[in-house]
């Protein structure tokens, strides 16, 4: 885990110094809501299993709480020796990264994918526009507060 | 006869555009001159392997500007699978890359066997690692035969999809579909092997060999095909690490890297099989590391029968009811086991809290699959590190001093699946 804003830092550090020269993925993930399924079976409570109540989906357990709603992890690889190593950055909602596009080349198609489906900006970027979505999209698919089956339909007579 | 051209020299340095590593901007000194032209390649054109579009700027013949546009095929497929229990959502990852199925229905059934921390049977190891070889075959075929028919050669097309449809028949006989077989369970394979299996499957090994020959023979002197794959499309070595290239692209750039040899993951290190390298990083050392690799992954195939053929009646998925359905025909018995199968039916199996990143070699690269579960029976996140997605990211540098009529053989010849790179 490294603080957001020294992760360019950490990798230079990791690149140059520990031999990880391959950036295998950027993957993002939002923690928005995490936990709040409950425990299944039962209704959970915070000091574990209460009333039953069967057919309940929900988890085994209640999960660790995490420290902020974004986490971005940098899957690194060293070649030839084959070692893995993954970084990981914590965020609010609205809070920017530094790009490692200059660490890693690679990183740039990675890091738009970022911002068009979860939202996070990186600073320093070359060219950070929207990749897999229309440039004219509103939101980011991939945050989970994002409604499923709610893409308005073009053209529908009702603009 | 022809004669091959001079082994082509990797240049020295870096060749990655800057400041955009992905977009290749026009010569301060062109942008002015009356002469450029700026093309729209696709997104519909018969060789972009799917829906890609390339915004290309021409300076008479050469390709001067190149700017790669993607996401024609995005369906949220990672939106899709956080919304499905952990088994229905192991149908998802086969459509995302629908030539390489069985490669990734295996990493995220990989992933959620780490989660859950489950053992699997010895059969189904080997039988999986027998499919997934199959699958490379079957998708370097379809690579080989489309790439060389944009270069024109057209019977190479017609070959290569008569032995593509072996393949397909294997996998019908035993999964009963031919593509998006959806048989790897979480725990092993959603089925026994058809007896049927092994004697059709051993044709099809003695066959491969003489079938890639046929290949070989059919444009490895052709004049025309020389002049179009040598010396073009050239990226060193230290390019393709930084821009993150996998597979055939990294090593016909020179870069012995092969996950199945360097991490091995199912039973890859009890079988004997070779790597291809080839150093010069030009269309026709990617082609010829696909050559190689499909006689290689012939050899693994026949050494997976010969260990399957004395497994005759071992168990093929593991014996955990929490996750794996329960037999057939214990249904009609035994009550608990009609509970279990009405659970994980409707609910679905929970996986343990965790996240985990997976990568196995598929066939055009290292395929990663990042997982986080909050411990329920739906996933909370997946993430694919789709490898055509990443070997897009090259054209940029490949391209540069290209002429357009390269522009088709280079594209190509970075074996990229827009499933796969929109997602």
């Amino acid at each position: 885990m490294v603080d957001p804003a020294r992760v360019v830092e950490a990798c230079v550090h990791l690149r140059d110094d520990e031999g990880f020269n391959f950036l295998a993925d950027v993957a993002t993930a939002d923690y928005l809501g995490w936990g709040s399924l409950g425990v299944a079976g039962y209704i959970g409570t915070a000091d574990g299993r209460d009333l039953n109540a069967p057919g309940s989906q929900g988890l085994e357990r209640l999960p660790e709480p995490k420290p902020r709603r974004f986490s971005i992890s940098y899957h690194l690889l060293a070649i030839p020796s084959g070692r893995r190593v993954r970084l990981q950055v914590w965020l609010d909602d609205g809070q920017p990264v530094e790009s490692v596009v200059p660490v890693w080349p690679t990183a740039d198609w990675h890091e738009r994918e970022a911002w068009d489906l979860m939202g996070i900006r990186f600073e320093g970027h070359p060219n950070l526009t929207r990749i897999l979505l229309e440039d004219d999209w509103e939101g980011h698919p991939l945050r989970k507060d994002y409604p499923i089956g709610g893409e308005p339909v073009r053209f529908s007579g009702e603009e | 006869m022809a004669v091959a051209p001079e082994k082509p020299r990797i240049y020295e340095g870096t060749h990655i555009p800057s400041p955009i590593p992905t977009v290749l901007q026009v010569p301060p000194e062109l942008r002015d001159s009356d002469d450029l032209l700026q093309v729209n390649f696709g997104p519909n054109h018969p060789s972009t392997h799917g829906v890609l579009r390339l915004i290309v700027d021409l300076h008479g013949e050469h390709v001067v500007g190149l700017a790669a546009v993607v996401g024609y095929l995005h369906t949220g497929f990672e939106k899709n699978m956080e919304q499905k229990t952990w088994w229905k959502a192991i149908t998802y990852p086969e459509r995302i890359d629908y030539l390489s199925f069985q490669n990734n229905e295996l990493v995220f059934v990989l992933a959620i066997e780490k989660l859950l921390g489950l053992e699997v049977p010895e059969k189904a190891t080997w039988m999986r690692m027998c499919l997934a070889e199959l699958n490379r075959i079957h998708s370097h075929l379809v690579w080989l035969g489309t790439a060389a028919l944009e270069l024109g050669a057209i019977s190479m097309f017609w070959y290569c999809f008569r032995e593509r449809d072996q393949i397909l028949d294997l996998f019908e006989l035993v999964t009963g579909a031919r593509m998006h077989t959806r048989y790897f369970q979480a725990g092993g394979l959603a089925e026994d092997i058809p007896r049927g299996f092994f004697p059709e499957a051993r044709k099809f090994v003695e066959w491969m060999p003489k079938a890639v020959d046929d290949y070989e023979a059919l444009v490895d002197r052709n004049a025309i095909w020389l002049e179009r794959t040598k010396g073009l499309g050239l990226l060193s070595a230290e390019d393709a690490i930084a821009l993150g290239q996998s597979g055939p692209v990294l090593r016909g750039s020179g870069v012995d890297w092969d996950l199945r040899k360097a991490e091995p993951y199912l039973a890859y290190d009890q079988v004997d099989f070779r790597v291809p390298v080839y150093e010069s990083g030009d269309v026709w050392d990617r082609y010829k590391v696909h050559m190689d690799e499909m006689r290689e992954s012939t050899r693994i195939v026949g050494q997976c029968l010969d260990r399957l053929e004395g497994m005759e009646g071992k168990p093929w998925i593991a014996d955990d009811r929490k996750v794996v359905l329960p037999p057939r025909e214990e249904l009609h018995t035994s009550m608990e086991s009609l509970i279990h199968h009405f659970k994980i039916v409707t609910e679905g199996y929970r996986v343990r809290e965790g996240e985990v990143y997976v990568a196995v070699e598929s066939a055009r690269g290292e395929l990663g699959c990042y997982v986080v579960s909050e411990g329920g029976p739906t996933p909370w996140r997946v993430k694919f590190r789709a490898p055509s997605f990443v070997a897009l990211e090259a054209t940029a540098t490949c391209m540069q001093d290209a002429l357009v009529a390269d522009l088709i053989a280079i594209v190509g010849s970075l074996d990229t699946l827009m499933g796969e790179v929109d997602r």
